[in-house]
């Protein structure tokens, strides 16, 4: 994974001088809270229901054992010992103080990290595939790109106050497990005949108050054309997309308003107008970075592991574990390993300091030093063979790591919602909670199968309910909490935006409804169909009767 | 007998370690709930505000704001189960925020909420 | 209105003129778009600088032919998180204006550096801030990642800085 040079260190501990400067003249009264706040954001720090929120940014998704441990420190010294991971594959601390951000940019700084962009109008997070590097149906490792634009997108003095946020996704595999079409650029990988790589480039995609899947601008540009490519999109956008009205000034509303072809043909234009560096140059820096990347040096095993397979037979605990959490990985012997952080009935995305040291020494033991967070909240050790799996579960199972639901009906994914965000209309933890309770039995969850529940606190997305099979979206009625839920989206690569499925429902009664909608799936499903095909095959007809059918 | 007030409270987060907190009737802010000042009329509301205004020119409070609230026998209960967690902490985690530190306060929680 | 140049204060001597009426015999004059279009004639042939005050929502590509006769560039920034001057400045300079950009409006010092490399030279600053603060907020960072900016300040690039042995890269319009 990527190493910071002498020229990185020091540009984040400038960022780090230069805050704590901006916080001491906060403090002082020289700058006012409306001066401040781009300042703050632009460093991640919001200011929530509780306490300020600090968003720690973790470069597409990508950690080691290191800075997972700095995470666990400062979760214990400066939070109240647990952080969240989230959506956008980034970890939050919840109760953090301004007079204390400065320090804790300090020491994210000694360990090669920062909160740079993580919140503001600006160009954010850039996130890619969780199984990136290791995955099986990987076409090439996307992390090279994800790092390029990560530093071309750090305080780019053109496209620091956007009308709004800005989101980009990457991802290497046919198989889109990092939701591009839902993001404002979203670049997906592609190799042509002749071996070469191109990207195709997908712009106006988005979530929130009006979700939307992304047009493709470019079929196939070539990797030197990217930084110019994408400035000419930046630049169109920072300078035509809407100010006026807070919800319709995202990159997707502006594409929508004017049309595809015109957007695309307003960043052609101002692609050719623009002087460009010669190709050799954006070359030797990818070459540069991509070298970082370079695959682990694996060990020639055999595809079948003999202590793995009968550790599974003597182990049923395991062996559930081995069947769900699993992920194929593209060198013989070797597992990609998902950890679940949503045990039954508790707070998904949360880890404690202890649960973050565990998965920081079985990176570094088994896992040769890397861990990935997921759009899932969950944690993922992209390379660990096949025969030290049992011993991997072993000590996540004494650290309550070991929920055997991946990708099931227990590993919901759900934004902190009105229990901690300010922004939030409704509460989405306790309906997490109810849900996962609901379904706690293991062979429940094993027979409905593969399921992503999505639950949002507010119109804002967090949780991603539009793409989620089931989504909830938590609303605010007459001053009572009150949910929707959307049935049928998708965030892969055929991506498509949930339908509302009719009136709402209180918060005590979603976890009910939800395994009406459940039961309606096994009443109908064919044989080996996914919740998700069965929507799409059926529409949400049954689903709806099931729900409202008058007793 | 008693009678239950309806009226406006104030409130912010402290500046300095962003702690949600309540405007009291002695001008300073208080994490407790039942101590914040209860404004009967809208002219008693807006001298609250103002009183708020001048605190965040003196980088004490930020982002303060009126909320309905109601007191009875001197426990104080905002309208909105938003406030109400600014009062107690997070429903999820009982152990965590005022609620766990002798601050919580005004009416219980009803079961479930 | 102080104006800011190279860290330190200096006078203003130029002349705002209306959308109508008479231009002031000699001496530099800034005029706004729509009269530059109008009065072109007229403004080309007089003596004295001529500068051009522009809102942040017209197009920088109608300029081309006007920028070799303009030495000033006035640019708003109607509230600090409008962004929209930062391109305008940039694409300016990309289409090879070298005269003086100004950047007016809600100019601050957090956000100084960023003018200055995206080719602003000159702020009309108001009374909020003493000189100093100003001065150092134009040092606060000294290297950027992007190529290509535009530097009045002390920034390195650093994709330069990492690749000292490679050929200092070419700008070339692009072949489309």
């Amino acid at each position: 994974m990527y190493r910071y040079d002498e020229f990185d260190h020091q540009f984040v501990r400038e960022r780090t001088i230069q805050f704590r400067n901006q916080t001491e003249r906060r403090l002082s009264g020289a700058l006012t809270e409306d001066e401040f706040r781009p300042l703050r954001l632009m460093n991640g720090l919001y200011l929530q229901l509780h306490a300020y929120m600090l968003r720690v940014a973790i470069p597409y998704g990508t950690l080691s054992g290191r800075q997972m441990r700095q995470l666990a420190y400062i979760a214990e010294k400066w939070d109240k010992g647990y952080g969240h991971f989230t959506t956008r594959q980034n970890i939050q601390y919840n109760w953090v103080k301004l007079e204390d951000a400065p320090d804790i940019l300090d020491a994210l700084a000694e360990v090669e990290m920062h909160a740079i962009q993580t919140s503001g109008n600006c160009i954010r997070n850039v996130t890619t595939d969780h199984w990136a590097g290791a995955a099986a149906d990987e076409i090439a490792d996307p992390r090279p790109v994800g790092e390029l634009l990560r530093q071309w997108s750090s305080l780019h003095p053109e496209f620091s106050f956007l009308p709004r946020k800005f989101k980009i996704a990457v991802t290497g595999a046919p198989h889109d497990r990092a939701a591009v079409k839902v993001h404002d650029i979203g670049l997906r990988l592609h190799k042509n005949d002749a071996g070469e790589i191109g990207w195709e480039v997908i712009v106006g995609g988005g979530l929130g108050r009006t979700p939307m899947v992304g047009v493709t601008v470019r079929d196939f540009l070539p990797q030197h054309e990217l930084i110019g490519y994408l400035e000419a999109i930046m630049r169109v956008y920072n300078l035509y997309g809407r100010r006026d009205n807070k919800y319709k000034a995202r990159i997707k509303i502006l594409v929508h308003e004017i049309g595809a072809d015109k957007f695309k043909s307003e960043v052609e234009a101002e692609y050719a107008r623009r002087p460009h560096p010669t190709t050799e140059v954006e070359e030797r820096e990818l070459a540069r970075i991509a070298a970082y990347f370079a695959p682990p040096v694996f060990e020639k095993l055999p595809r079948w592991s003999a202590s793995f397979e009968e550790a599974k037979l003597a182990n049923p605990g395991f062996a559930r574990w081995a069947k769900n959490n699993l992920g194929p990985h593209r060198v013989d012997g070797y597992a990609i390993v998902n950890i679940s952080l949503k045990p039954e009935g508790g707070i998904p995305g949360d880890a404690t300091g202890d649960q973050m040291r565990v998965m920081a020494e079985l990176a570094e033991r088994f896992g040769n030093d890397e861990l990935r967070v997921s759009h899932a909240q969950n944690i993922v050790l992209p390379h660990v063979k096949r025969d030290d799996l049992l011993t991997v579960y072993q000590a996540l199972d004494k650290a309550d790591l070991a929920a055997a639901n991946y990708g099931l009906a227990g590993d919901i994914i759900a934004c902190p919602g009105l229990d901690y965000c300010a922004l939030a209309t409704a509460r989405s933890i306790p309906v997490a909670q109810a849900i996962s309770r609901k379904f706690a039995d293991s062979q429940k969850q094993d027979e409905i199968g593969k399921l992503k529940i999505n639950i949002s606190g507010c119109i804002n997305a967090c949780g991603h309910h539009h793409v989620g099979h089931i989504g909830i979206l938590g609303l605010d009625k007459k001053g009572e909490e009150f949910y929707q839920i959307t049935l049928g989206g998708s965030s892969a690569e055929s991506a498509s935006i949930g339908t509302i499925l009719g009136p709402g429902f209180a918060g005590h009664e979603v976890a009910d409804a939800i395994e009406t909608i459940l039961d309606t799936y096994l009443k109908h499903r064919e044989a080996g169909e996914e919740f998700l095909a069965t929507y799409r095959r059926l529409g949400p007809k049954p689903f709806k009767e099931a729900l409202y059918a008058t007793a | 007998m008693t009678t239950t007030e309806k009226g406006q409270l104030v409130t912010a987060n402290r500046l300095r370690d962003g702690i949600a907190v309540f405007l009291t009737r002695g001008g300073d802010w208080s994490e407790v709930i039942d101590e914040a000042v209860l404004a009967l009329e809208p002219q008693a509301a807006a001298a609250l505000e103002a009183r708020a205004r001048d605190d965040e020119k003196k980088t004490i409070v930020t982002g303060a704001y009126l909320v309905d609230a109601e007191r009875l026998e001197g426990r104080v209960r905002a309208a909105h189960i938003r406030e109400r967690m600014r009062a107690l902490g997070p429903t999820v985690r009982l152990d965590l925020g005022k609620q766990s530190e002798g601050k919580g306060a005004g009416f219980a929680a009803p079961e479930g909420e | 209105m102080p104006l800011l140049k190279n860290n330190v204060l200096v006078a203003d001597t130029w002349i705002n003129a209306e959308a109508e009426g008479d231009l002031p015999a000699s001496g530099d004059v800034i005029v706004p778009f729509a009269r530059l279009l109008k009065d072109w004639g007229e403004l080309s042939e007089r003596s004295g600088k001529l500068g051009l005050r522009l809102s942040n929502t017209d197009r920088p590509e109608a300029l081309g032919t006007f920028l070799p006769r303009l030495s000033l560039i006035v640019l708003p920034f109607p509230a600090f998180n409008d962004g929209r001057a930062y391109s305008i400045a940039r694409s300016l300079r990309e289409m090879g204006y070298r005269g003086e950009l100004r950047a007016t409006g809600n100019v601050l010092p957090d956000q100084l550096q960023f003018m200055l490399q995206v080719g602003f030279d000159a702020f009309e600053i108001g009374e909020r801030f003493p000189l100093e603060t100003w001065q150092k907020a134009s040092r606060q960072m000294s290297l950027a990642y992007q190529r290509g900016l535009f530097r009045r300040g002390s920034e390195a690039e650093i994709w330069t800085e990492r690749h000292t042995d490679a050929e200092p890269w070419l700008e070339q319009p692009h072949a489309g």
